[in-house]
């Protein structure tokens, strides 16, 4: 319990809470108690947008393999987008 | 204990208080109805949040006989529901110890200028709560008996001191102002059975008074009804240890 092993990274990205989508500007990746998942630890990802309160949150938690595997799919996608040239930055271009 | 025919009444209800440097924060308090004298009990909620079970914790207390208040120790990271604010404060990495000793003694106060009360005060944490709890007992004053339950982080490594949590509260152990009761399992990570036995020999090295009770066949957090980790003989062997506790020291 409480291993406070938590990291952020600053995001750009829309998630969908209820019916509703929400900004998601913060990501918060921590390996500690979850809410919802029946393990003692888990791989939690919370997306959020601090500016907007608690509430603004979205959250995933996973298993270790879980997590894992998400990862590894995450970058196979990645690398076949780049790969075939379609692979653009939208923040880059929203933001700018 | 109580019996069939006694009559029971509580009041439990959301109050305020003035918690650390003065600052106001909500709590949940909950009171055998009667002119007393109740003994006191401060609740220190764990990691995961002020959630329901702190709140029914409280409530359970009182119907022990104990004027109970649990500190919402995350209101300054703003409201919504007890999981939203847990796991923004779990993103931050916990909170500062000392804003949790200046409201847990703020807590302490309230209590004590209550008519009700019977001149002692107890304070009972589980997880993140079990590790301030042992620090408030070392740390401040006012507090006659501590319980305990699988404070994770009382032992803590150099490279795990933070500006938050900057001290490790075994280092603080020789000041230890009350008896103490501590609950465990033996299958839990944090703290380990390892971590138990040098919390313990520290205690003994000091020549405090303690009692430890550690469960086989429970890990981390097994009071916890709503979670996979329940375990119901140890957590009932447990509470009556911690409730025989109480009522010896502070009754």
């Amino acid at each position: 319990m409480c291993t406070s092993i938590t990291h952020q990274a600053k995001i750009y990205g829309r998630g969908k809470k209820g019916e509703e989508w929400i900004d998601l500007k913060e990501c918060n990746v921590s390996y500690d108690h979850p809410y919802g998942m029946p393990l003692e630890h888990a791989l939690n990802i919370d997306f959020v947008d601090e500016s907007k309160g608690p509430g603004a949150r979205v959250a995933v938690e996973l298993s270790v393999d879980a997590a894992r595997q998400l990862v590894k799919t995450i970058e196979a996608v990645l690398a076949q987008a780049e790969h075939q040239g379609v692979l653009e930055d939208k923040h880059q271009s929203a933001v700018g | 204990m109580y019996q069939t025919n006694q009559y029971e009444g509580m009041i439990a209800e959301t109050v305020t208080m003035q918690g650390h440097k003065g600052e106001t924060i909500n709590a949940y308090m909950a009171r055998p109805l009667g002119a007393g004298p109740f003994p006191g009990m401060v609740l220190i909620h764990h990691a995961p949040g002020w959630d329901e079970w702190y709140k029914e914790c409280t409530r359970r207390f009182a119907h022990h006989g104990y004027v109970t208040i649990s500190p919402n120790l995350y209101f300054r990271d703003g409201h919504g529901t007890a999981e939203d604010v847990g796991a923004k404060v779990r993103a931050a990495g916990g909170i500062p110890d000392e804003q949790v000793l200046g409201d847990l003694d703020g807590a302490n106060k309230l209590l004590r200028s209550q008519p009700y009360l019977n001149g002692k005060v107890g304070i009972f944490g589980t997880c993140s709560g079990g590790r301030h709890g042992f620090l408030a007992a070392c740390r401040s004053k006012g507090i006659d008996a501590l319980v305990e339950c699988w404070g994770g982080g009382v032992v803590m490594k150099a490279e795990e001191l933070t500006p938050k949590k900057p001290v490790a509260p075994i280092d603080y152990t020789k000041d230890l102002s009350c008896p103490m009761i501590g609950i465990f399992g033996n299958d839990d990570k944090s703290p380990s059975p390892e971590q138990v036995n040098q919390h313990e020999a520290e205690l003994k090295k000091c020549g405090k008074n303690h009692e430890f009770h550690r469960y086989d066949g429970a890990g981390h957090g097994f009071f916890y009804y709503d979670r996979p980790a329940y375990r119901q003989e140890q957590a009932v062997d447990g509470w009556k240890k911690v409730l025989a506790f109480c009522e010896k020291h502070l009754k």
